[in-house]
């Protein structure tokens, strides 16, 4: 059985054809019920994002599946093939594993390392076992890209920094704060960053934003849309003490926060720290401030190249998931070459000890006058000879692994012997030890 | 059997002082989990030591340089392992535990054979000053700790280095509350430890306060804990020059409790 990935992604696809071979959510049902009718396809699972559609399958036939899958997408969502042609991409055996891997573990997202991929994945495989078009191996196949993500995410700091200058500050803020539940926000001034990074800040838990500007109307209304509060902006150095995170964009050419403004304000605070982040150009705090004890200044520049060094720091990251992942691919194809294999293996014991069983019978028959020992004889030596017969293939047969080579050898046997594989074999292990060989 | 349970404490206290490090160093996540409960393990293995010395000895194993550093040891352990479990800060653990291997190793250094109790000793306000001192001393140490990662992570957070050490060490409010509540816990332990001394002298030698090194030294130390706390409790002095302070008054603490000890004689010597 072999694992295929057919898909498009935001590196092979612009959004306009994603968009138009996504699949909804609501009616995913109906997609994966058609993807099992498909001739040879026997598990599928689709994963739909806005930056990736993609269908997991298993199949005995690669190239048949492959193509049934890359017409599936295009018939599916009523496209001509040839348009969605050059945008696809499909792989088998150890590439579509690391591909998934790779997916699951963010490594493959436009923002390397970004959370939501993998919840993303979750929710398709969940739709998939619902609908009961994933089994015995796309399940424990996607359970394994769950698990090596979150090796991933445990053992490299892939996630651990912010790649926004908005989440950069709020993470800064954390450092500072521990816990921004109860810390104020103050939007001095208008400006579509700011606001983003006021945005950032209320979700991770601020409890209040205020918000001043020159023009009093701007303020409230920005006020309004933050449920906070709106100053006029004379009165700035009297609210000043109330902000533990203050946000500036204005435009105005000279700073409007100096040392000297925040004497009094950082004695009304009882020396709380204050986090000040300027976005404006040309700046509006005197960047003398970040000498004060207690207070700590960040300008856009600072804050770009926090974001600079996280992201450099994420693709050297990258590369350690790399390795894990390698080593994760070892174990899984390790995994589906046994289910291949043991079952043949049984299946050839089987066989052998069958035609064994028929002859001793047939000459315990026929000699009447036989020792009373021989059949005891007889039965050890048989049994010998077909273990020692059965012994090199079955040792080559485990060491291959998967790989061209073992599929070769499992056709030619099943061939030759004429062995017939029960669907639901068990691959229990213990018919696989060999019983000891008498001399 | 002592020896036996000090020397597995050393051995702990060395393997828990490298995993705390290699926590703070090193990028990867590490074995944080695995360094407490060696750590853990290491406190009851002294515990055990001091228990096993104090039977022998028929009193409180603190009456020499080889006790009293080793007691001082546990002591910070203790205090330790309270903020490690309510604020779960780790990297507190590499600035500390380091100063409690030293201890423990420079404790190794000194004669350890049990002497008889000098008889100005023999009196149960020894249990309640030197307990009391010790306690002081232990948070006062974790104050320092505290006071020290502040200094480093505000350096970092103004010259905007944001490397891995800024990353392993906890928020600056979260060291400011470590910090405070060690003031809140050590400073009336000194008060009171240094009141009963008085009795004591009162006692022993005939005089409330004779000038002592020792007392002048610990006057010195409870003078600047009493700053620190008097300004933050009056107009919430914290920051980079209070966690200066608190280093100092952690390095004048060690040495009322060390050097006094080592270098100046007085009446606090009974080496």
């Amino acid at each position: 059985m072999n694992i295929i990935v057919v898909g498009l992604s935001h590196k092979t696809a612009s959004v306009e054809i994603r968009e138009k071979v996504a699949f909804s959510p609501n009616s995913i049902e109906q997609p994966l019920k058609a993807l099992l009718g498909l001739e040879g396809i026997v598990e599928g699972v689709i994963v739909s994002t806005c930056n990736r559609v993609e269908i997991y399958a298993t199949t005995r036939d690669i190239a048949g599946g492959v193509g049934r899958l890359r017409r599936f997408l295009a018939d599916w969502h009523h496209l001509p093939y040839d348009t969605l042609e050059p945008h696809l991409y499909s792989y088998h055996g150890e590439a579509a594993i690391r591909h998934v891997f790779r997916v699951a573990s963010s490594l493959d997202s436009m923002v390397v390392g970004e959370p939501q991929i993998l919840g993303q994945i979750k929710t398709s495989y969940g739709y998939a076992a619902e609908y009961g078009s994933s089994g015995i191996i796309l399940n424990r196949f996607l359970h394994k890209a769950f698990s090596v993500a979150k090796r991933v995410r445990t053992e490299t700091r892939i996630a651990s920094s912010a790649v926004s200058v908005s989440f950069a500050a709020v993470e800064l803020a954390r450092k500072i704060f521990d816990s921004l539940s109860d810390k104020t926000v103050l939007l001095i001034g208008a400006g579509e960053m700011c606001e983003l990074a006021a945005r950032h800040f209320l979700t991770n838990g601020a409890k209040q934003v205020l918000v001043t500007n020159r023009t009093f109307e701007k303020a409230q209304r920005l006020a309004e849309e933050f449920e906070g509060q709106a100053l006029p902006f004379e009165e700035l150095f009297d609210h000043l003490h109330k902000a533990d995170i203050i946000l500036t964009s204005t435009g105005a050419p000279h700073f409007i926060v100096t040392p000297k403004d925040l004497k009094e304000v950082i004695q009304r605070r009882r020396m709380k720290p204050m986090f000040f982040i300027d976005i404006a150009v040309p700046r509006d705090i005197d960047p003398a401030v970040n000498e004060l004890d207690s207070v700590y200044l960040y300008d856009m520049d600072d804050l770009q190249q926090v974001v600079a060094a996280n992201l450099e720091n994420r693709m050297q990251e990258a590369e350690k998931a790399e390795a894990i992942i390698a080593e994760e691919i070892v174990q899984f194809a390790k995994w589906i070459a046994t289910l291949e294999v043991t079952p043949t293996i049984v299946a050839l014991r089987r066989r052998l000890d069958d035609l064994r069983r028929a002859e001793l019978a047939r000459t315990l028959v026929a000699w009447k006058d036989a020792p009373p020992d021989v059949e005891k004889r007889l039965d050890a030596l048989t049994t010998a000879l077909v273990n020692k017969i059965l012994h090199q293939p079955t040792t080559v047969l485990k060491r291959t692994g998967q790989g061209n080579r073992t599929d070769l050898y499992l056709d030619a046997l099943r061939a030759l012997f004429d062995l017939e594989l029960g669907v639901d074999e068990p691959d229990s292990p213990l018919e696989l030890e060999e019983p000891p060989t008498t001399p | 059997m002592t020896d036996i349970s000090f020397y597995l404490t050393l051995a702990l206290y060395g393997v828990t002082t490298l995993l705390y490090l290699a926590c703070l160093l090193r990028s990867t996540p590490c074995m944080a989990g695995l360094a407490r409960k060696l750590l853990v393990a290491g406190f009851l293995a002294h515990c055990l030591a001091v228990i096993h010395r104090a039977i022998a000895a028929g009193h409180l194993p603190i009456t020499n340089m080889h006790e009293s550093l080793s007691f001082f040891a546990l002591s910070i352990v203790a205090a330790y392992l309270y903020f490690e479990f309510r604020f779960k800060v780790t990297s507190l653990g590499s600035f500390v535990l380091p100063l409690v291997l030293l201890l423990v190793i420079g404790s190794s250094a000194f004669p350890s054979e049990l002497r008889p109790l000098n008889p100005a000793l023999q009196s149960a306000w020894i249990y309640s000053h030197t307990l009391l001192a010790f306690g002081a001393y232990a948070f006062f140490t974790i104050a320092g700790g505290v006071a020290g990662m502040y200094l480093l992570q505000s350096h970092f957070l103004k010259k905007k280095q944001l490397g891995t050490l800024f990353q392993k060490l906890p928020s600056l409010d979260t060291l400011d509350e470590i910090g405070y509540r060690c003031l809140t816990f050590g400073f009336p332990l000194l008060t009171v430890a240094i009141i009963t001394g008085a009795f004591w002298a009162a006692q022993a030698w005939g005089s409330y306060w004779s000038w002592d090194p020792k007392e002048t030294w610990s006057l010195i130390t409870w003078f600047v804990f009493a700053a620190l706390l008097h300004g933050r409790l009056t107009t919430g002095w914290r920051g980079r020059r209070a966690a200066w302070l608190t280093v100092a008054g952690f390095l004048i603490m060690l040495f009322t409790f060390i050097g006094v000890n080592l270098w100046i004689p007085g009446l606090h010597s009974y080496n």
